[in-house]
C-alpha cells in the first residue's frame, strides 16, 4: 500500500462520518475486549506468563544475531533454504525469483502482515503471477482492492451486506438467486471457491508467528486452516518473516503461545498451531517439495539499542488496537499505514521515518489501555511520547502549534503574567462564542476547529473559579 | 556483501558487539542446551485420570466431540457410528499408522478405507494423534506416511484417535515426548497442534465453525 499517514487527520474526519464503518467498528469492542478478559481471568498464571514472555524476547533481542545463525543452521540441516533481505525490495525480488524458478502462475497466500509490509501482491501481479489470498478476511479485502484495517481481523471495517455485494459481483459463475443472507453462507461460498485455488497453486506463501532457533522451525497460528492448506498443497512453501520473530526453543514458544491467542481473540489456543520444518521428507505422502524462508530486516536492526527496541517484542496479537479508543473511533484505514493502532503508531515511524508519519504518535489519548493489555508488556505510550519529542525536535510539528507551545511555556514559567493574559483572553472567547457557546473557528487553532467546535469558555478561568470556590468554602465554614 | 552479512552486520553494529563475544555465545548455548521451561499453568497439574478428563472437557469446550472406547478393536465401530449419525457415506481416508492396522475394520464390512494422502475428495478422514494436551484440549499430530497432513485439513470431518496414556498435561510434556522419539532439536516436517474444528470470525466478528479446514472434529480416546 501507499503510505498515507500524513493524511491521518483528514482520513480520521472522513471515518467519523462513515456510517457503514462506524457500524462495523462496533464489532471491535464486542468481538474482542470481553473475550480477552475472560480468557485472562481463567488463567491465574497469565500475568506471570506475560512477564516471562517479555523476558524471553528481551533475551532474544540481546542475542539476535547468534540466534539467527543457529536458526539458519537448523533450517539448512532440515533441507530448507534461508534468504536474507535487508529491504522490502530485496524481499520482493527474492520471493519473485523463487516463484519464477518454480514457473509459478498462481500463488496462494496465508494471512501475513509482513507481505503487506513489503507490498508483495502488487509486485507479483506486475510480474504476471496471480496472488490469491485465502484467509477469509484477506480474500474479502483483496476482492475489494483494499488493504487490511486490522492486523488479525483484516476485514473488521466491513459489514456482512458489503461482503455479500462483493461475492455477487465477483463469483459470477454461481446462481444469481442464491441466498447469502447468513454469514455461514458467505463462508461456505469462499471455502468452495478457494478449494480449487489451493490445488491449482504452484507456490504457497505464509508468514510466521515464530521462528524456532533450536529446531529451524517456522510456526503459524491460525483458526481457519487456510494457512495449512496453502503451505501443504503448493509445490513450494515460502515463509516470509521478519528477523525479530525468533524464539530460542520449543519451551519458549509454548510460553508465548499461552499469551498470544488469549490476548488476540480470547481463545486458550487458536485452532491450528503448525510447526513446519523443512520440505517434504523422502517417505512423506504430502507437503511441499521446497521450503524457503525469507528473513526480512527492513529497518528493524536499526531499532536495536534504541528507545524503540522494546517494540521488537511485539507478537502482532492486536490487543492494543482492540482496546484503543482512537482505533474504535476511526478504524485502521485512517492511519494510512500497514500497521494501525498503537503498535502501528510506534512501529510505522521506525520503519518509514517520522517525516511522513508524524501524525501517528499523536493519534492517542494516552489512556494507557494498550500498555495495560499488551501481552509483551511493551510501553507503547512511552514510545509514542518519544516519537512526539523527536518530531518536535525536528521541527516537524506545524508552526502554529510550536508557537503555541512556546508561548504557553513562556507564560507557564511566569504565573502572574499567565493569569493576567488568560483573564483577558477568556472574556473575549466567551463573547465570540455567542449564544451557541461554540467556537467554529479560531485564529491559530484551525487544526482543532477544522474537525470540531471548541466549546466557548464561560468567561472565567479555572483559577478564578477555583479561587472563588475556595473563598466560598472558607466563608461557609468548611 | 551478501544480504546475510549486511543484516547480521547491522544487528551487531546496533548492539555494539565486537570481539570474541564469549559471554553472549555462552548464554545462547546454555539456553539451547537446557531448554528452561518457564511458567507452566497449574490447571493440568493432575494425576493421569484427571488430565484425561480435563482433556476431554477442554476439547468439548472448544467445539470437538469426544468418545471413549476400551480397545483399539472398537475404533472402527465408533467411526461407523459417527459417519451414520452425520449422514455420511461409509468411507474414510486414512494413513498407514500401525496402531490403526487392527482397529476392528474387519468387523465393519461396509466401511471403505482409502489409504494415503487426501486429494480433497474425502468427506471424512481418520488420523492417529501423537499426544493430547489436557491444558487446552489440544491434539498433537505428526506428518508422515502414517498420518498424512492433508487428512488433518481437507476432509469435512476429521476423526482423530488418541491413546489415553498419550494425554499429557501441557505442551512441555509433548516436547519431551518429541525429543525422546526423534532426538533433540529434530522435528517432523509438520507438527500440527489442533484445538477444535476450523472457524472464522472474519465476518462481523461472529465465530462460524467450518472455515477452510474440517467443519467437525471428533476425538476417539482409546483406553
Ligand atoms: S504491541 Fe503488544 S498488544 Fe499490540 S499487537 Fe504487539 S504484542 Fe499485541
Amino acid at each position: 500500500m501507499q503510505l498515507a499517514a500524513k493524511h491521518f487527520k483528514a482520513s480520521a474526519s472522513k471515518a467519523l462520518l462513515d456510517a457503514q464503518l462506524q457500524k462495523a467498528l462496533g464489532n471491535v469492542e464486542k468481538g474482542f475486549i470481553g473475550k480477552r478478559q475472560k480468557a485472562a481471568d481463567a488463567l491465574p498464571e497469565f500475568d506471570a506468563l506475560r512477564d516471562n514472555a517479555r523476558d524471553i524476547k528481551n533475551h532474544v533481542l540481546a542475542h539476535l544475531d547468534l540466534y539467527l545463525e543457529e536458526y539458519e543452521r537448523n533450517v539448512v540441516a532440515a533441507g530448507g533454504h534461508v534468504h536474507w533481505a535487508e529491504t522490502a525490495e530485496d524481499a520482493r525480488r527474492i520471493v519473485l525469483d523463487i516463484c519464477q524458478k518454480a514457473n509459478a502462475r498462481t500463488v496462494t497466500k496465508g494471512k501475513s502482515m509482513i507481505t503487506e509490509e513489503i507490498a508483495l501482491n502488487d509486485h507479483l501481479t506486475a510480474n504476471g503471477i496471480e496472488p490469491v489470498e485465502t484467509d477469509l478476511g484477506e480474500y474479502i479485502i483483496q476482492l475489494r482492492g483494499e488493504y487490511p484495517s486490522h492486523i488479525i481481523a483484516p476485514a473488521v471495517h466491513l459489514n456482512k451486506d458489503q461482503v455479500e455485494g462483493d461475492f455477487r459481483r465477483v463469483h459470477t459463475h454461481l446462481p444469481e438467486g442464491r441466498d447469502l443472507s447468513e454469514p455461514v453462507a458467505l463462508l461456505s461460498e469462499a471455502r468452495e471457491v478457494l478449494r480449487k485455488r489451493y490445488f491449482a497453486a504452484d507456490v504457497g506463501i505464509t508468514g510466521a508467528n515464530f521462528l524456532i532457533a533450536e529446531t529451524g522451525t517456522s510456526v503459524i497460528v491460525t483458526n481457519e486452516g487456510n494457512g495449512d492448506l496453502t503451505q501443504t498443497l503448493g509445490k513450494v512453501h515460502v515463509v516470509v518473516a521478519s528477523i525479530e520473530k525468533i524464539v530460542p526453543t520449543l519451551e519458549d514458544t509454548a510460553q508465548i503461545l499461552r499469551v498470544l491467542a488469549r490476548s488476540a481473540t480470547g481463545q486458550d489456543m487458536s485452532v491450528y498451531t503448525t510447526f513446519s520444518t523443512g520440505p517434504k521428507r523422502p517417505d512423506d505422502p504430502d507437503g511441499p517439495g521446497e521450503y524457503h524462508v525469507v528473513l526480512l530486516d527492513n529497518g528493524r536492526s536499526a531499532m536495536l539499542g534504541t528507545e524503540y527496541q522494546d517494540m521488537l517484542r511485539c507478537i502482532r496479537c492486536g490487543a492494543c488496537m482492540n482496546h484503543c479508543p482512537v482505533y474504535h473511533a476511526v478504524g485502521g484505514h485512517a492511519y494510512g499505514s500497514v500497521y494501525p493502532g498503537p503498535m502501528g503508531a510506534v512501529l510505522t515511524p521506525s520503519l518509514n521515518g517520522i517525516e511522513e508519519t508524524g501524525q501517528l504518535p499523536n493519534a492517542s489519548t494516552f489512556c494507557g489501555r494498550c500498555e495495560a493489555v499488551c501481552p509483551m508488556r511493551i510501553p507503547l505510550p512511552k514510545m509514542m511520547r518519544h516519537w512526539r519529542e523527536r518530531e518536535f525536535e525536528r521541527n516537524l510539528t506545524p508552526l502554529t502549534s510550536r508557537y503555541g507551545i512556546r508561548a504557553w511555556a513562556f507564560f507557564a514559567k511566569r504565573p502572574r503574567l499567565y493569569r493576567l493574559a488568560v483573564s483577558f483572553g477568556m472574556p473575549v472567547l466567551s463573547l465570540l462564542g455567542g449564544k451557541s457557546r461554540r467556537l467554529h473557528s479560531l485564529p491559530f487553532a484551525g487544526g482543532w476547529t477544522r474537525h470540531r467546535d471548541l466549546p466557548a469558555p464561560e468567561g472565567r478561568t479555572f483559577l478564578q473559579e477555583w479561587a472563588q470556590r475556595e473563598a466560598l468554602k472558607q466563608g461557609s465554614g468548611h | 556483501m551478501s544480504g546475510r552479512d549486511t543484516v547480521l552486520g547491522k544487528i551487531r553494529a546496533s548492539m555494539r558487539v565486537s570481539g570474541p563475544d564469549a559471554e553472549r555465545k555462552a548464554a545462547v548455548a546454555s539456553r539451547l542446551r537446557d531448554t528452561p521451561t518457564g511458567v507452566i499453568p497449574a490447571r493440568a497439574d493432575l494425576p493421569a485420570a484427571g488430565q484425561q478428563e480435563l482433556f476431554c472437557a477442554m476439547a468439548a469446550q472448544f467445539g470437538a466431540s469426544v468418545a471413549r472406547v476400551n480397545d483399539y478393536r472398537e475404533v472402527a465401530a465408533e467411526v461407523s457410528a459417527y459417519l451414520r449419525a452425520h449422514n455420511l457415506p461409509a468411507e474414510i481416508r486414512i494413513g498407514a499408522d500401525p496402531r490403526l492396522k487392527d482397529a476392528g475394520w474387519d468387523l465393519e464390512k461396509n466401511l471403505e478405507l482409502r489409504h494415503g494422502a487426501s486429494d480433497g475428495g474425502d468427506l471424512a478422514g481418520v488420523s492417529h494423534a501423537m499426544a493430547g494436551i489436557a491444558e487446552t484440549g489440544t491434539l498433537a499430530l505428526l506428518s508422515g506416511p502414517d498420518n498424512p497432513t492433508t487428512i488433518n485439513f481437507l476432509p469435512e470431518h476429521h476423526i482423530v484417535v488418541l491413546r489415553e496414556s498419550d494425554i499429557k498435561g501441557d505442551m512441555e510434556s509433548v516436547w519431551a515426548m518429541l525429543r525422546e522419539q526423534k532426538g533433540k532439536g529434530v522435528m517432523p516436517r509438520a507438527l500440527n497442534l489442533v484445538t477444535g474444528p476450523s472457524r472464522s470470525g472474519d465476518i462481523e466478528q461472529t465465530i462460524i465453525l467450518g472455515a477452510h479446514g474440517p467443519r467437525a472434529l471428533h476425538i476417539v480416546v482409546v483406553a
